[in-house]
């Protein structure tokens, strides 16, 4: 079964990514799994974010973008036999800051159907109450979907964008840092939902809070420089790494 | 006490200031000067009667109906070529175009076109349109030349608004799987419109009071009817202004400052309507 749990949904080979002359990331080689939550952690600079970026092509918005090895989604090389919105409608981003347009919730919500020309009024609705409901923000804005997004909560605009994203119905979701512009609370909710994600999609989570990689993911890489250091089960990474810069990283020693 | 050092100090500092002041009061007085004199000549020739009657004895009398719907008429047509190509090359230049010699060249080309004096416009239009294109002195050769003449406004004005729009607008668009004209289309364009509006409406009110360029390619001298379509020359209000004032004897003043002040009224209504549509949109703003 292609799709059952820890299964390769994304597998890297010997991936390296230059902008300009500036080596990003060196020769990365692991696997996303299916319905895995895969953290990845690292100081700043460590090529986390662009790791990130490499899977659904964002990388490519930078014109000194440059790539070697390869990226699989499904054993389809995604560089080379994917079209880039074929990738980026399967693997949707979550970015660091909320950024909805400033349209309504609604519009936001429908934003990637729509593009995909999906016009049906009832498809829309109902794509966006199921979208927002697993984002947990429908009962928070069902009465004002046409109220412009920005007036949204940052945490709010947080989950408006994971609902945004699931609309696209993808099959693997990124979040870059989805909680470093919000306070105790928004982030307990955002990381609930990501627990709930777990069931039906794979997820890989790039943040600078350690803490929340041990709360929430099945595995955890480490990157520092644009190496992956270390890569294991998230239990083993925060208590046995093999690794002496793991260690100092996750018990605060640098980074 | 102070030194005599001090004092011429204190005493040329004195002057300045009254000098630099004199010279901001004169900029002010020169306005009201000039605004003052055209509302205190033209408000008595001011009416509606004015505004919807034919001239009459020879544009000795009578109103300027021909001559503010020809305007009204150029400056429409003027948008229709104007708004969609300069939008268009705003568009490629900040969407499309990698930066390279080509969009440097574009970029000066644009610059050079703005500082042509609008004689030289008027000039190339009869030229071009007139005389090759067999247009003829209409309303489409004036159109066709002023829209050229304000192109460089448009297009400046719709780059700095495209600009305007944050990059993370179209981060979010391609991430949600929006092609790159999609993108364009539903997460920059509509959010520069406020800014591509107000600098269209700049250029248009300066299309609006231009004599030079529609003197070859439009303006009729004397046309007792409005045109039927778009290659009958048309009369035009600064030309017609031109003609009461310099080519028609006996003409009473407050016909030329009645004709002075519709212009002028027109040109600064649009400048005012622009101000007022760019602060609306500042305060709307939600980024």
């Amino acid at each position: 079964m292609v799709n059952g749990p820890g299964t390769p949904r994304l597998a890297l080979r010997e991936w390296s990514v230059w902008y300009g002359t500036q080596q990003a990331l060196k020769s990365i080689t692991l696997d996303v799994r299916s319905r895995e939550i895969l953290g990845v952690i690292g100081p700043a600079n460590s090529g986390k974010t662009s790791f990130l970026r490499s899977l659904n092509r964002m990388n490519e918005m930078n014109p000194a973008f440059r790539y070697q090895g390869t990226i699989a989604l499904d054993g389809r090389d995604v560089y080379r036999t994917l079209d880039s919105q074929e990738v980026r409608r399967r693997i949707g981003i979550v970015f660091a800051l909320p950024l909805p347009l400033p349209v309504s919730i609604r519009d936001n919500v429908t934003y990637g159907p729509r593009m995909q020309g999906e016009r049906g009024r009832g498809r829309l609705a109902e794509l966006t109450e199921r979208s927002l409901r697993a984002a947990s923000l429908w009962d928070e804005v069902k009465d004002r979907l046409d109220v412009p997004a920005m007036k949204l909560s940052g945490g709010q605009q947080q989950r408006l964008c994971i609902a945004r994203t699931l609309a696209l119905q993808p099959e693997v979701i990124l979040f870059d840092e989805p909680c470093s512009g919000l306070d105790p609370i928004s982030t307990a909710k955002v990381e609930e939902t990501m627990l709930q994600l777990k069931a039906d999609y794979t997820l890989v989570l790039v943040t600078n809070n350690t803490k929340q990689a041990a709360r929430v993911s099945d595995r955890t890489a480490f990157f520092l420089m644009g190496e992956l250091v270390e890569l294991d089960r998230t239990g083993v990474i925060f208590a046995t790494p093999k690794d002496q810069r793991t260690n100092d990283y996750v018990t605060g020693r640098f980074g | 006490m102070t030194s005599r050092v001090e004092q011429r100090a204190v005493v040329a500092q004195g002057i300045a200031f009254a000098g630099l002041g004199a010279c901001t009061a004169l900029i002010v007085a020169v306005v009201v000067a000039v605004i003052g004199l055209i509302v205190v000549q033209g408000a008595p020739a001011l009416s509606w009667a004015f505004l919807t009657t034919m001239p009459a004895q020879g544009m000795r009398a009578g109103g300027i109906f021909p001559a503010l719907i020809g305007t009204l008429e150029l400056v429409g047509l003027t948008v229709l070529f104007a708004l969609p190509m300069g939008v268009a090359a705003a568009v490629y230049l900040t969407e499309y175009a990698r930066e390279s010699w080509f969009t440097r060249l574009v970029r000066l080309a644009i610059v050079n076109l703005s500082g042509v004096p609008s004689v030289v416009y008027g000039l190339f239009g009869l030229s071009l349109f007139v005389i090759f294109c067999r247009f003829g002195t209409s309303l489409l050769s004036g159109a066709l030349t002023l829209a050229i003449m304000i192109l460089p406004v448009v297009i400046t004005a719709s780059e700095e608004a495209l600009r305007s729009v944050p990059q993370s607008f179209r981060e979010v668009s391609h991430s949600l799987g929006a092609s790159h004209w999609q993108t364009v289309r539903h997460a920059v364009l509509p959010f520069a419109v406020p800014g591509i509006m107000t600098g269209t409406i700049l250029g248009i009110s300066r299309a609006a009071g231009e004599t030079a360029p529609i003197l070859f390619t439009v303006a009729a001298f004397y046309l007792p009817r409005l045109p039927q379509s778009v290659f009958d020359p048309a009369m035009a209000l600064p030309y017609h202004l031109y003609v009461i004032s310099t080519q028609v004897p006996n003409i009473p003043a407050h016909q030329r400052y009645g004709t002075a002040l519709v212009l002028l009224l027109l040109v600064l209504s649009m400048n005012l309507l622009a101000v007022l549509l760019r602060a609306r949109f500042r305060r709307k703003r939600q980024w």
